[in-house]
């Protein structure tokens, strides 16, 4: 796991062993099926003001099915309770809603399934990938929890809900649907940080978004499994396309410490790119309890 | 053995040093966010006085902390009058406003905008477009207002979805003709929703009439203050009983 290993590693072209081994749609299928989720929601959203179809109403921030089911995303929720305000009960509803379903399914999922800042990150960090450049700065990727702690404790000291003021993912969401303005700026100030300035940066490092969901997903059943860690060749491919690299190493490398093959960390988003970059498939998706399975005598 | 063990205290006490040092650094740029996210926050709470919020909105400071900036209330508009603030919009980022002299609120009666509203930042008691208070209309131009220079324009008063009663016509003498009259749009407090239609229709090329914020629109009396004609309706007969005898105090020679 040296940094040696690491440089020999991003110096090959990134999924060519893949491609080799198990062909382009092998390689890509899940990054496609994500990005087909992405616009898919996305386009169920702008169906309503745009042809005037509204199976889904409003935006991320809160929405209805059908002018029925209620969701409401339980981080914004949350701040508007601090705040103090005491909300209505489809609000209510509607978060528990989102809550439960990102508890299954791996909080982080919204990150890499359905936020749309995912696109801008990964595209910067492709572009990153491609054009050589690297870290320049180093920032702890405990300052995301941070931010969610200051986002959460600021409207309670205030009154005021601040994150929301500035929150790109929301404005993102909010700004494709009901006009953006000069927020495009402020997108690509994310997008030319994550490529000059810190990889990852936004999403791995700073968005108490993620920070909230990698909590709401702690103890979610799906989940990342390395279950044939033995077959690892050590090509590094899975760390390069990673968002979270340092959520692999103890899954993939631990067994001699004992550690199980499952991706356990709250922050794997459960975006599949392992799964797919790997040219001897060591990573499939499975539930988190393989593990005390493998751990039993 | 022994040197893996060194290993592990150099190991460690790199973590620990590590440890504080993200520590400072999390504290550190925790506190120039804060400080950067309370005062937008701050400024964010006073708007344009032009933008004008839904009908059944809680106070401003109230509705910030409730608006989850979903945008069900404008999608729900079928005049297209709400939109939500973009980043530099002189309103709290992606929060609903409409601007009456472009699209005013045409008050439909059962209310759209607060029916979709999810976290109740707009106010379901509000059952009656007519007890809305979105703002106050103000007859605020009063040197080039038609209707105050003699001409009989009476726009904003006809357009009024509550002529008669937010908007009246007061009579007064013209002082410039001598014989004619002036008929002085006259708003009430007590009937205006605010709903701006009469600002969207002023002749004018900027409006004389504008819908402000109540608070800026009103005054307010103070809380001691008694109106002696009031009282003494109330009480049935004058709070003084017996009118004060002044002494006369004409020169002599004229007694």
């Amino acid at each position: 796991m040296s940094s040696q290993k690491l440089k020999a590693g991003s110096a090959h072209l990134i999924g060519r062993d893949a491609i080799a081994a198990k062909g382009y749609w092998q390689t890509y299928r899940l990054l496609l099926l994500r990005r087909l989720v992405q616009i898919t929601t996305l386009g169920l959203f702008l169906l309503g003001p745009v042809a005037g179809v509204w199976l889904l109403k409003g935006n991320l921030s809160s929405s209805q099915i059908l002018e029925a089911v209620p969701l409401s995303d339980p981080f914004v929720y949350l701040q508007t309770l601090i705040a103090g305000h005491r909300g209505e009960t489809t609000m209510l509803i509607g978060a528990a809603i989102v809550a439960v379903f990102y508890l299954l399914v791996g909080g982080r999922s919204y990150c890499s399934w359905v936020c749309p800042i995912n696109p801008v990150t990964d595209l910067s960090g492709w572009l990153g990938r491609r054009l050589g450049i690297g870290r320049k700065v180093s920032i702890s990727r405990w300052l995301r929890y941070w931010i969610l702690a200051l986002s959460l404790l600021l409207p309670a000291i205030t009154g005021m809900v601040v994150w929301e003021l500035v929150n790109p993912v929301s404005l993102l969401h909010r700004g494709i649907i009901f006009g953006m303005g000069m927020g495009w700026y402020f997108i690509g100030a994310i997008f030319l940080f994550d490529l000059f300035v810190l990889p990852k940066g936004w999403c791995g490092h700073i968005c108490p978004m993620g920070a909230f969901y990698s909590l709401v997903g702690k103890f979610s059943p799906l989940r990342v499994k390395a279950s044939k860690r033995d077959a690892c060749n050590d090509c590094m491919d899975c760390f390069a396309v990673c968002p979270e690299p340092q959520v692999i190493k103890p899954a993939l490398k631990g067994k001699e410490k004992g550690v199980g093959p499952v991706i356990l960390s709250p922050n794997c988003t459960n975006c599949g790119r392992c799964i797919d970059i790997c040219s001897v498939n060591v990573f499939e998706y499975g539930s988190r309890v393989a593990n005390l399975m493998e751990n039993q005598p | 053995m022994s040197e893996r063990e060194a290993n592990n205290r150099n190991k460690d006490g790199r973590n620990r040093r590590q440890f504080l040092t993200d520590s400072a650094r999390g504290l550190c740029s925790m506190g120039l966010i804060s400080v950067g996210l309370v005062s937008y926050g701050r400024q964010a709470q006073s708007h344009a006085p032009e933008a004008i919020r839904p009908p059944g909105a809680l106070p401003e400071h109230e509705f910030l902390s409730a608006c989850l900036r979903c945008g069900l209330c404008v999608e729900d508009c079928p005049y297209d009058t709400l939109k939500l603030a973009q980043l530099t919009d002189p309103v709290a980022n992606g929060t609903p406003y409409f601007v009456a002299r472009d699209v005013p609120c045409e008050m439909c009666e059962d209310i759209p905008c607060v029916g979709a509203c999810p976290s109740g930042a707009l106010d379901k008691s509000l059952d009656n477009i007519d007890d809305a208070r979105m703002g106050l209309a103000v007859l605020i131009d009063r040197e080039t207002c038609l209707n105050v220079l003699g001409l009989r324009c009476d726009v904003c008063y006809r357009v009024c979805p509550l002529i008669e009663d937010a908007i009246t016509l007061k009579l007064e003498r013209n002082p410039r003709t001598g014989s004619h009259a002036l008929f002085i749009p006259t708003v009430h407090s007590d009937h205006c929703t605010g709903c701006g239609k009469c600002e969207a229709a002023c002749v004018l090329d900027e409006a004389a009439i504008k819908v402000l914020p109540i608070d800026l629109a009103k005054g307010s009396l103070g809380k001691h203050y008694r109106l002696g004609w009031e009282e003494k309706e109330k009480a049935g007969h004058s709070l003084m009983p017996d009118l004060i005898k002044l002494p006369t105090r004409l020169p002599e020679s004229s007694q």
